[in-house]
C-alpha cells in the first residue's frame, strides 16, 4: 500500500469531490478543507468506503460560534483519522445560527451520538435525524447555549460576586 | 501514665446539683453533651477540599478526637453533612436527596471557597454555594482550608449541637427554615 501523505490526500480529495470542498489548508501538518452541510455526509461516507484512504474513525466533532462571519455565524467541525495510514482530515461547515441545523452523522460513525448531543448543548445546533437529541453534559432545565457568545460564561444569578471585587 | 502531666482532657460534668450518691441535671444537657462528642460526619467530598479532609481523617490531624470515629458513608446515622469540594449545578439534587435521607438532628457544614459559594467558578455550571439548596450551619473559608480549619469548623458545629434546645427541630422558625427550601 502506498503512503498517503498530505500531496495525495488534497489530490484525491480534488479528484473526487471537486469542487464541493474549498479553502484547502495544511496548517501545522494538518490537511483543512471547508465543505457545505449538503455535503458533509456524503463526503464522510465517501471517505469511510474509500479502499485507499479508509477514513473509518471519527475523532472528534464540535461545534464553533464566530459571531463577526456574518451568515456563517455558526460551524461543526469534523476530525476523520485514517487507522490505516495515520493521517488525520479535518473537514468543517459553517451555516447561518438562524437555521442551525445540520443531517446527522450518526447512521455512520454510532460515536458521532454524544458529540451531537454535546454540540447542541452547548451550541444550540439541532442535528436532523438524531435519534436522541437531548442535554448532555449541562443540567436540562438550562436555557441557554454556554458556548454561544452572546452568552456570558459568569452565572447571572449573583449580586456578591461583581467585577469591582475582581478588579474588572 | 507515670507521670502527672497527661495531655488527656476529660469532659466536665455539665451543670447541676452534686449530692451524695447522687446528680441532677436537665436532660437537655445531658443529651447536648452525647451529641457533641459523638458527630458522625457524612463526607460528601467532590474535589481539592476532599482531599484536605482526608488529611483531617488521617492520624496526624485524627478527626477521631472529636468522637467523628466513623466516618458514614451513608445518610443512615450520619448526623453531620460535609459538603467539601465543588458543586455543580448537575450534583444540586443529589446533595438535597443525601440532606433529606438523614434524620434529625442534623447539622450541615460547607467546607471550602466552592462549597460555600462557589469560589472562584462564578460559572453558568457550578451553584454558587450550597445554601441555596440545603441549610448550613457553618461555613468554613479557604482554598482550600488547611485540615485544622475544618476542625475547627468541626468544633463550631460541636458548640451547636452542645447547646441546641431539644425543641429547636420542632420549632415553627426551623420548619419554616426547612419549608424555605422544599424540604419535607
Amino acid at each position: 500500500m502506498s503512503e498517503l501523505t498530505n500531496e495525495l490526500l488534497i489530490q484525491k480529495l480534488q479528484e473526487k469531490f471537486g469542487d464541493q470542498v474549498f479553502d484547502i489548508q495544511e496548517p501545522y501538518g494538518l490537511v483543512t478543507v471547508t465543505t457545505t452541510r449538503e455535503n458533509i455526509i456524503p463526503i464522510l461516507q465517501a471517505l469511510y468506503d474509500d479502499e485507499m484512504m479508509q477514513f473509518q474513525f471519527l475523532t472528534t466533532m464540535c461545534g464553533i460560534h464566530y459571531p463577526d462571519n456574518k451568515g456563517q455565524e455558526l460551524g461543526v467541525i469534523y476530525h476523520v483519522h485514517s487507522l490505516v495510514h495515520n493521517v488525520r482530515l479535518r473537514i468543517k461547515i459553517f451555516f447561518s445560527e438562524d437555521d442551525a441545523v445540520v443531517p446527522t452523522a450518526t447512521n455512520l460513525y454510532a460515536t458521532a451520538n454524544w458529540m451531537e448531543r454535546e454540540t447542541w448543548d452547548f451550541y444550540g445546533i439541532r442535528f436532523e435525524g438524531h435519534p436522541n437529541l437531548i442535554r448532555i453534559l449541562n443540567v436540562e432545565e438550562m436555557e441557554v447555549f454556554p458556548m454561544r457568545k452572546e452568552f456570558p460564561l459568569e452565572d447571572q444569578t449573583r449580586e456578591d460576586k461583581i467585577n469591582t471585587f475582581f478588579g474588572r | 501514665m507515670s507521670d502527672n502531666k497527661s495531655d488527656i482532657t476529660l469532659v466536665n460534668a455539665p451543670e447541676g446539683i452534686e449530692g451524695a450518691g447522687f446528680f441532677a441535671t436537665s436532660i437537655e444537657k445531658v443529651v447536648g453533651m452525647a451529641r457533641k462528642h459523638s458527630l458522625w460526619p457524612l463526607p460528601f467530598a467532590t474535589s481539592c477540599c476532599g482531599i484536605e479532609y482526608m488529611a483531617t481523617m488521617g492520624s496526624h490531624y485524627d478527626i477521631s478526637r472529636f468522637g467523628s470515629e466513623r466516618p458514614s458513608f451513608s445518610p443512615r446515622q450520619a448526623d453531620l453533612l460535609m459538603v467539601m469540594g465543588t458543586i455543580a449545578k448537575k450534583m444540586a439534587p443529589v446533595v438535597k436527596q443525601v440532606y433529606e435521607q438523614m434524620a434529625e438532628p442534623r447539622w450541615v457544614i460547607a467546607v471550602g471557597a466552592c462549597a460555600s459559594s462557589g469560589g472562584i467558578f462564578d460559572s453558568y455550571s457550578v451553584l454558587q454555594g450550597i445554601d441555596r439548596v440545603v441549610p448550613v450551619d457553618v461555613y468554613v473559608p479557604g482554598c482550600p482550608p488547611r485540615p485544622e480549619q475544618i476542625l475547627d469548623g468541626l468544633m463550631r458545629i460541636q458548640d451547636l449541637a452542645e447547646n441546641e434546645s431539644l425543641r429547636r427541630r420542632n420549632s415553627p422558625e426551623y420548619q419554616a427554615l426547612l419549608a424555605s427550601y422544599n424540604i419535607k
